[in-house]
């Protein structure tokens, strides 16, 4: 235990930046404060890992998620110099000499210091039947459904998200009404929709379509350049927007009975 | 069907045939505008076009004045649905969509009789 300050010390001496952290304690601050911790400025260093020597060495009271460090289980994200970036996949060098300012992801509640409150966004998650919904067609536990590698396509991309949010704290219409089911539900959606083995398609419109769903998106597009996993919701919504206006269309022409 | 607490101030439906004509509007502009533009803006003033007589008998024949019809009214609930965003979004007036959509898709309205006006009683 001793060596390591002496070790770290030597660290520092060498090049470093500053991280600005936003520090946030319900209770006992007013509201978030920024501030200021030295760390090494390393090549291989992301922003996580400036956070971790933070915890690690400087400051171990600093709240902050993550988990993989490889921009898989998407808990990392926060808003670094103004945008909504994963944290491990972000690297300090790019914003040398620094600082390099770290903040919450913006459009949801703080509980402390980098740490946000999810559950909004896993209750929009969960609204739009994220699961292959069969209507009483089960396969048998031990069938396989061959899908076409088209078939396959046609989702896929959908498939990749990671749920970070990022997507939700870029767009601006989400921060003006928290009511909006957001990017990646809808790209979610999207998922199950385009594939061949679900049957939930009408049961998801009743949400998509309804308020708070894709007649609220403009099309503005920054969560699909805020995406890190390339899932574009923005062409997810688009998409959506199509399908929806049809099957209004379809509804208001067919008699009751022919649906 | 209808979701309690989610019924915000946008909730209308006819929110997806405002959509269809708003994306219908930018694809026709999108694809004869320029065509227009080229031809009335570039090429005609500097090759010379058909002689005015001409033109004239094409743009008063029913199937143009149709089309052209087609193309104001398109574009007018274009710019009424991107307007009307632009103000609630932009402006944060999210709160007065029941004063603003009105007052957008009745100045498309507007926009579409002033066209209709032109193309078939005064052309
Ligand atoms: S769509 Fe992209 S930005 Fe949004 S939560 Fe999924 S991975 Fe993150
Ligand atoms: S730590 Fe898992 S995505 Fe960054």
């Amino acid at each position: 235990m001793s060596a390591e300050p002496a070790m770290r010390a030597a660290e520092t001496a060498g090049e470093s930046i500053v991280l600005r952290v936003s520090r946030y304690l319900p209770g006992r601050d007013a509201e978030p404060v920024p501030r200021d911790y030295e760390v090494p400025l390393r090549e291989e260093w992301s922003v996580l890992d400036g956070l971790n020597h933070v915890k690690d060495v400087l400051d171990g009271s600093l709240a902050y998620r993550w988990s993989c460090r490889m921009g898989i289980c998407g808990s990392c994200g926060m808003t670094v110099n103004g945008e909504p970036r994963l944290t491990c996949g972000t690297f300090l060098s790019e914003f040398a000499p620094g600082p390099v300012v770290v903040e919450p992801l913006r459009g949801f509640a703080v509980i402390r210091d980098l740490v946000v409150d999810i559950e909004p966004f896993l209750g929009k998650l969960a609204s739009v039947t994220p699961w292959l919904v069969r209507n009483g067609a089960e396969p048998p536990p031990d069938a396989e459904f061959a899908q076409t590698p088209e078939q396959l396509g046609a989702y896929k991309q959908f498939s990749m998200c990671i749920n970070c949010m990022l997507c939700y704290s870029a767009c601006p219409v989400y921060a003006l009404d928290e009511d909006f089911l957001g990017p990646a539900a809808i790209a979610l959606a999207q998922r199950y929709n385009l594939d061949s083995r679900d049957m939930g398609a009408a049961a998801r419109f009743d949400v998509l379509a309804a308020a708070g769903g894709v007649w609220d998106c403009t099309y503005v597009g920054e969560c699909s350049a805020a995406c890190p996993k390339g899932v574009d919701p923005a062409g997810a919504i688009q998409q959506y927007k199509l399908t929806a206006a049809m099957e209004t269309v379809r509804r208001f022409l067919l008699p009751k009975g022919a649906r | 069907m209808a979701r309690e607490g989610r019924a915000g101030p946008r909730r209308r439906p006819v929110e997806p045939f405002l959509w269809l004509l708003f994306s219908g509007g930018g694809m026709a502009a999108a694809v004869l505008v320029p065509v227009l533009v080229l031809l009335f803006g570039v090429v005609f003033p500097l090759a010379g076009g058909p002689p005015y007589d001409h033109l004239r008998a094409v743009a008063a024949h029913p199937l143009t004045r149709v089309a052209l019809l087609g193309l104001a009214v398109l574009a007018f609930f274009h710019w009424a649905h991107r307007f009307r965003f632009a103000v609630e979004h932009g402006l944060g007036l999210g709160r007065l969509d029941r004063l603003i959509a009105p007052l957008c898709y009745g100045a498309a309205l507007a926009g579409s009789a002033a066209a209709a006006h032109v193309l078939f009683l005064t052309l």
